[in-house]
């Protein structure tokens, strides 16, 4: 049996960035990829954040199959026909240092595991993990699906993606429940660029996003989202699997309804779906992180549930956790202690850095929006007929549409609701 | 577009093994009323087959999230990874 250090279950983001940082500190270091090299599995919207790549591997920027530097952030409310609209724009954003690229994993990753096959990292492609390998419930190797496929290591660390089948193996994580996933499916749809960069006000290169709340949903809790590439668009929808099976969605239909709505379907006009993609995002919060560690285990990424779906940000939580992750397993294999207690040092880590600190703000959205489900479906609409009242020119005295307007919103909630609806947005949010 | 136009679009190395199973059909026919595995799934690879009443399982088209393995409400889809190297292959991801 081959024996390494460390040894990396998948390679995404996380993945990878653990294998470079326990690479970097001198361990002997593999990542075990199932797909054909690693990207060919993996999928997300597509937003990379530039601080936290470039923690990984610095100015990554410069060579890095990047598709676009975000400069727009736009959030769209839709209710029917109508939308509302707010967003930010800054063309600072469109040069170094940048925030935040749009992407495409299967190249990205692909890149991403030639640094670190660079930095020393092997990568064993089209191999499954099927289970940790244990010597008097020690955790020494993982048994992949190859014969004769045992390899061993003096710390694991898994970074599987949301499926946590070895996690739940380890006694890690508990399986996931329809509740704390969001289904996702995604369109890559091509168009030229010229047309991405006049439909959205581009400069050449540069690039927006749209989350679209309320009916891009059809009310169930989730969003949709554009974002834009060189040479096509990504457009997608996720909602949480329990609403999906409670309202007899299917996926595509919720992706086909909101290609549909008028604010979305200019943009994609004249365009060609190239592929067509699922996903899961897990949505659990900080209350469904699970244990983070073990004897001779770490957890990262998807895996552990690290995700922050208010701000769109997931892959920059999974590259940081593989940072810390591979930097704990290093320093711990060279003091010769494997042991859970010596592995707390990277949870400790993680509630330090923003990852965990997030998570742990926003641990009361999840139930906030679960138990009030009336938010996406009266806000959107409310808010709607309030911006169409307050613009409509027709000779009604603004100071009585005012007051229309406000005898509108309370006809759709009382001042106790919104009294309710507000602290709570308050306690979940802020 | 229909869903079956646009699974024509991605990529597979597809694999004789099949890797989901119904775990006991019975459950499917007498208990399962709602059969939603034949609409949350985003590849639709769940079917219901009226005539042989069973779920007909097309793995050969299963985008790998995962999704069936949760949302089965009686936990009778095992659903696992195909074997390294085969199933979808992302071309974009």
């Amino acid at each position: 049996m081959e024996n390494f250090d460390v040894i990396i279950v998948g390679g995404g983001p996380a993945g990878l960035s653990a294998a470079i940082s326990a690479a970097n500190a001198g361990m002997k270091t593999v990542v075990i990829e199932r797909g054909d090299y690693p990207g060919t599995k993996n999928v997300m919207g597509g937003i990379l954040y530039t601080k936290a790549t470039d923690m990984v591997v610095p100015e990554f920027w410069k060579e890095a199959p990047l598709e676009r530097p975000i400069i727009e952030q736009r959030i769209a409310m839709l209710s029917g026909n109508e939308a509302i609209m707010a967003g930010y724009r800054d063309p600072a954003w469109g040069v170094e240092p940048y925030n935040a690229h749009s992407i495409m994993r299967v190249k990205f990753d692909r890149w991403l595991a030639e640094q670190a096959e660079k930095a020393g990292v092997m990568i064993i492609t089209e191999t499954l993990v099927e289970d940790l390998l244990y010597q008097n419930n020690n955790v020494v190797g993982v048994r992949t699906g190859r014969a004769e496929g045992d390899l061993g290591a003096k710390v694991v660390i898994l970074a599987e993606g949301v499926n946590n089948f070895l996690a739940v193996k380890a006694g890690l994580a508990k399986p996931l429940k329809p509740a704390s996933v969001a289904v996702t499916v995604k369109e890559i749809i091509a168009l030229p660029k010229e047309k991405i960069e006049d439909r959205f006000c581009l400069e050449e290169g540069q690039g927006a996003t749209i989350e679209l709340y309320g009916d891009s949903t059809a009310g169930l809790m989730g969003v949709g989202f554009i974002y834009t590439n060189k040479d096509s668009i990504s457009i997608g929808v996720g909602a949480i699997l329990e609403p999906m099976i409670r309202n007899n969605w299917t996926p595509n239909d919720l992706l086909e309804n909101l290609k549909a709505k008028p604010y979305v379907k200019r943009l994609l006009q004249g365009g060609e779906t190239k592929e067509y993609l699922a996903h899961l995002i897990p949505e659990g919060g900080y209350h469904q992180v699970p244990k983070l560690h073990r004897q001779g285990v770490l957890v990262i990424g998807d895996t552990a549930m690290l995700m922050n779906s208010l701000n769109r940000e997931g892959s920059n939580l999974a590259m940081i956790s593989g940072k810390i992750a591979g930097e704990v397993a290093a320093q711990s294999i060279k003091s010769g202690d494997v042991s859970d207690q010596a592995m707390t040092v990277y949870e400790t880590r993680l509630k330090d850095s923003f990852v965990l600190k997030d998570l742990h703000h926003y641990r009361h959205m999840a139930s906030f929006f679960e138990d009030n489900p009336h938010l996406l479906k009266v806000y959107p609409k409310m808010l709607s007929k309030a911006a169409k009242m307050y613009l409509t020119a027709d000779g009604v005295p603004k100071k009585a549409r005012q007051k229309e307007i406000i005898k509108m919103a309370f006809e759709h909630r009382s001042i106790a609701g919104f009294v309710k609806d507000i602290y709570g947005a308050w306690r979940a949010l802020l | 577009m229909k869903l079956d136009d646009k699974l024509f679009l991605v990529r597979f190395n597809t694999d004789k093994l099949n890797h989901i199973k119904i775990i006991d059909p019975n459950v499917c026919l007498k208990q399962c009323q709602d059969k939603p595995c034949t609409r949350f799934c985003p590849a639709h690879v769940y079917d219901w087959d009226e005539e042989e009443k069973r779920i007909s399982v097309g793995y050969e088209g299963c985008l790998e999230c995962g999704t069936c393995l949760i949302g089965c409400p009686f936990g009778n889809i095992d659903w696992k990874y195909p074997r390294g190297g085969f199933g979808v292959s992302w071309k974009n991801g």
